[in-house]
């Protein structure tokens, strides 16, 4: 018999669970005895990046707080979808109040598990691009300048979806929403507007800041269990795809999550005290072009002709990410 | 006797006027009587004209209307004395404490000393100056007031600025109130009270 | 003890005295006071363990005791006028979600235009909210209605308002008896939530709610307001055991036994009316005054049987519903529906415009002499003349200015007579 060479592939980091890889080595999703925090059940959209995000912080911080862990919700998405009544979802003591006050109802729960001495009870507080970085934002940059002890995850789906997909200040250029519709010469979204809530948030100068995507659950996972070792003010800002709303088949929301980060649209990083200390580099720079490709949400600048001057612009958004955050692996360093 | 005495106090915001109206409500207090003090109120504006209420009543004091018929009348800053109506209600028997070192008639009221009761001059800031290093008169001006009307005692007075204001501030403020009750007392000792 | 102290320092001493464990605070005139005499208490450690929040507005305040109240800690928080509006959606929020949070309104007038003096706007603006809304007299009722209302938040697992009037009863310096802690301590036990987060037994607080079970959820808020007329008495007498003195509850009356005559009013205006009450008897007047304490949930019933025997009800409220009338008016003459007194309904006292026993007396003198229309809202001590000149500038031209410089510019504020 003739010899045939045989291939391994290193699953790696992109797999939810790894027999290769020893217990300690594993992602907490792929513990059989995870706390399955946001159960199955509820009533996301298949796809969902955000559900799917929900999961993997906050088993992450159940295990990190060994169950000893209360939530704060933000109106949206997460919260319609987990509770449906007369259901819920949540596996954790759970509080949804109104749209803009999450940071400050975790505040409020960190303040009274102080003050009975439960100290050992974290507050974990959760929103949408637009409960965070719109209607919430006083509050959060109150709990931020407060140096509360909360950590407050933003699950970024760059637009008020809950309601219909309409624009936020975390909706970027170019994109199509129910408000931002590209008529005649417009592109979508403007450009020149919009915030970064993880750079607003740095400059708060709170102990930790992080960036992470679905598509990276280790990497997720990590930044959760960094954070839950910290005790103060701490964000984590998590890019989620709405298949709905990016108008993306469900069975990409992955891989666009992933393209996000290798265009460099999305950086990955980790700040501590204002200062970047960790990056996650970009493997393979993909360029926008093959991002916007997936979502319908950017048809409109890749039609007959495409419009490659807002594709351009897109493209300078994302080399100036790269430039001013290091993302690109260097000649020579791994 | 009286039954109720209502004194109201004109100042300028800065020169303690709120701070008058509740110590001589807390001195009132200390000797066993009901005291009401409020002030009219505005934004915290330095220099802007502040009136100040201080009720006195031997029974529970319940109505919380402004003073528009006063006993009597303290005006810590002479400087409001041509340019509001600050003796609106001031009746015939009504006595005036103005803050000033200069005489009535220099100040060109002396008709004022005809219309009221009793109308006394107290060097109050320059006493203040004197006593605590600053022209805050408001105590010299209640013990003033304890001479004139004998409405509170100045002992009552000084217990009260002690309590407001602990240590030598309270010290040098009940000896500022002492020195304008002699100077007050010793104007009127021969005159006979209304 | 009895002392002679600012109203605001006495209500946070009475805040301090229930232990709080969370307080939320944000300044807005006129309750500056409470909260920065509670800011020294906790500083202090008078009062601990607490945890006090120097939130970034209202909102947030509100919204860290819904946290904090969720999470098993007795909390508080206190504002007035634009801060409470600022709040609204929070204040929904805590009575829909059952939370026994306690709040101090400084009753303050609501702008535009701006303005920092007493009124009941704020309080009136929020009267469906869902908290129990009491109104205090005095600052003696104000400290007492405090330990009241914890007590009865707790029990009822709804939160509830004190109001007390801005600057009039604030900044007042009157004798004030505050108890000891033993004495609260036996008055107020420690808080047992009905709900509250504990990772031991997870519970989702908060869910959505359909058209399927809404209804039903809301019909238990109005059961348990009207579970509290019969709790609020109770705690009024619980506290008179307690405390030695009567205070609170759902009505206060004044001679109003054989009177032919009534006056109906909330808050520190009581006190003023009650005098001139007093001035009218000895004209041989029978004249007599009500004091709603509990104004949400509204005693109806008592209100018709304090005031059905009298020929005339005369409401005084510091608050109206533009476009309709009084507010308290409209509160009273329906539980008098059907009950022979005229009732009358009179507006006073808005932005802090004093309520003198003279312009009292002249609208008791004009009610009593049938020279008012029963039917028509009045403005007590209303400027006619400056309406009308505003009026006619406004018919004049097209650009005639905003309303309230122009009647400032007529009233001549700057350098004239009024001090």
């Amino acid at each position: 018999m003739p010899h045939r060479p045989v291939k391994f592939f290193q699953v790696g980091s992109f797999a939810a669970g790894n027999r290769l890889l020893d217990e300690a080595g594993r992602s907490v999703q792929a513990d059989r005895g995870r706390s399955n925090t946001l159960t199955s059940g509820h009533r996301a959209c298949q796809g969902c990046g955000e559900a799917l995000g929900a999961r993997y912080v906050l088993d992450a911080a159940m295990r990190a707080t060994q169950g000893r862990l209360v939530a704060a919700n933000a109106t949206g998405c997460l919260e319609v979808f987990s509770t449906p009544y007369p259901e819920s979802s949540w596996q954790l003591p759970w509080l949804h109040s109104l749209f803009g006050n999450a940071p400050a109802v975790a505040t409020g729960m960190a303040a009274a598990l102080k003050a009975q001495g439960r100290d050992d009870v974290r507050v974990i507080a959760q929103g949408g691009d637009g409960g965070t970085l719109d209607i919430g934002f006083a509050c959060l940059s109150g709990m931020f300048e407060r140096n509360d002890d909360v950590l407050y995850v933003c699950y970024d789906n760059e637009a008020y979806m809950n309601t219909g997909v309409q624009r936020s200040g975390a909706t970027p250029p170019g994109a199509r929403t129910a408000t931002t519709k590209p008529v005649g010469d417009e592109p979508g979204n403007a450009f020149g507007q919009g915030k970064s809530a993880p750079l607003i948030a740095m400059a708060h100068e709170i102990p930790y800041v992080a960036t992470a995507t679905v598509a990276e659950l280790h990497d997720l996972e990590a930044k959760v269990e960094r954070a839950m070792e910290l005790h103060g003010a701490r964000y984590l800002h998590v890019l989620v795809p709405c298949p709905l709303g990016w108008g993306a088949e469900a069975r990409d929301t992955i891989r666009i999550a992933r393209l996000a980060k290798e265009t460099g649209l999305f950086p990955v990083l980790e700040a501590e005290h204002g200062e970047v200390v960790a990056v996650s580099k970009i493997r393979r720079q993909a360029p926008v072009e093959e991002y916007l490709r997936l979502q319908r949400r950017f048809a409109h600048l890749l039609g007959d002709p495409p419009r490659t001057d807002v594709i351009e612009r897109l493209q300078a958004i994302a080399d100036r990410n790269i430039r001013r955050f290091g993302l690109l692996e260097e000649e020579g360093q791994p | 006797m009286w039954v109720v005495f209502q004194v109201r106090i004109h100042g300028r915001g800065g020169q303690g006027v709120v701070t008058a109206a509740e110590l001589l409500s807390v001195a009132a207090f200390l000797e066993g009587r009901h005291a009401q003090a409020f002030p009219t109120f505005g934004s915290e504006r330095t220099g802007a004209p502040v009136v100040a209420f201080c009720r006195i009543s031997e029974a529970p004091i319940r109505s919380r209307e402004p003073i528009v018929e006063p006993d009597a009348l303290i005006v810590q800053d002479p400087t409001l004395l041509h340019q509001v109506d600050l003796f609106g209600g001031v009746g015939p028997s009504g006595v005036v404490v103005v803050n000033t070192a200069r005489r009535l008639s220099d100040l060109g009221l002396n008709e004022l000393a005809e219309r009221f009761g009793r109308v006394v001059t107290v060097p109050a800031s320059e006493l203040a100056r004197e006593h605590l290093g600053r022209p805050l008169p408001n105590a010299a001006l209640l013990g003033g007031f304890a001479a004139l009307t004998g409405v509170v005692a100045l002992e009552s007075v000084q217990t009260a600025v002690r309590r407001r204001f602990p240590g030598a501030v309270g010290e040098r403020n009940a000896a500022a109130a002492a020195a304008a009750f002699a100077l007050v007392d010793a104007g009127t000792r021969e005159v006979a009270r209304a | 003890m009895r002392e002679q102290i600012e109203g605001s320092l006495a209500v946070a001493r009475a805040v301090a005295l229930c232990r709080p464990e969370v307080i939320s605070a944000y300044p807005i005139s006129p309750q500056t006071h409470i909260v920065e005499a509670l800011s020294d208490l906790v500083r202090m450690r008078e009062l601990a363990p607490c945890e006090y929040l120097l939130v970034e507005s209202e909102f947030a305040a509100m919204s860290a005791a819904i946290g904090a109240s969720a999470a098993g800690a007795r909390a508080y928080t206190a504002t007035a006028s634009q801060g409470l509006l600022y709040m609204a959606e929070a204040l929904y929020n805590a009575s829909g979600l059952g939370l026994p949070i306690v709040m101090t309104v400084a009753n303050r007038a609501i702008g535009a235009p701006i303005n920092i003096w007493n009124d009941h706007s704020d309080a009136m603006s929020q009267r469906d909210c869902g908290w129990v809304q009491l109104y205090a007299e005095s600052n003696q009722e104000a400290v007492d209605l405090h330990l009241q209302a914890f007590r009865l938040a707790e029990e009822l697992s709804l939160p509830v308002m004190v109001c007390m009037d801005g600057f009039v009863l604030t900044h007042a310096f009157e004798p004030v008896d505050l108890p000891a802690q033993s004495e609260v301590d036996a008055f107020l036990p420690p808080f047992e939530p009905r709900q509250v987060l504990d990772p031991g037994e997870p519970v989702t607080i908060g869910a959505m709610v359909g058209p399927e079970a809404f209804t039903e959820v809301r019909y238990l808020a109005h059961a348990k307001q009207m579970q509290a007329l019969d709790l609020i008495p109770d705690v009024a007498a619980a506290f008179a055991r307690a405390f030695g003195r009567p205070s609170g509850g759902l009505l206060r009356r004044y001679r109003t036994e054989d009177a032919d005559t009534i006056v109906v009013a909330l808050g520190s205006v009581l006190g003023t009316i009650e005098e001139v009450v007093d001035e009218l008897r000895e004209q041989g007047v029978r004249a007599g005054a009500l004091g709603i304490k509990s104004f949400r949930p509204y005693p109806l019933e008592e209100v018709r049987a304090a005031l059905g025997h009298a020929e005339r009800v005369v409401v005084v409220e510091k608050a109206f519903a533009v476009g309709i009338g009084g507010i308290v008016g409209q509160n009273v003459r329906l539980a008098l529906s059907g009950a022979a007194p005229e009732v009358f309904d009179v507006v006073a006292g808005l932005g802090g415009r004093p309520v003198t026993k003279r312009s009292l007396h002249a609208l008791l003198a004009d009610v009593i002499g049938g020279r008012l229309n029963p039917h028509r809202l009045v403005f007590l001590d209303l400027d006619r003349q400056l309406v009308e000149r505003e009026l006619a500038r406004l018919s004049g031209e097209r650009r005639s200015g905003p309303h309230a410089e122009n009647i400032l510019r007529d009233v001549g504020v700057v350098g004239g007579r009024s001090y």
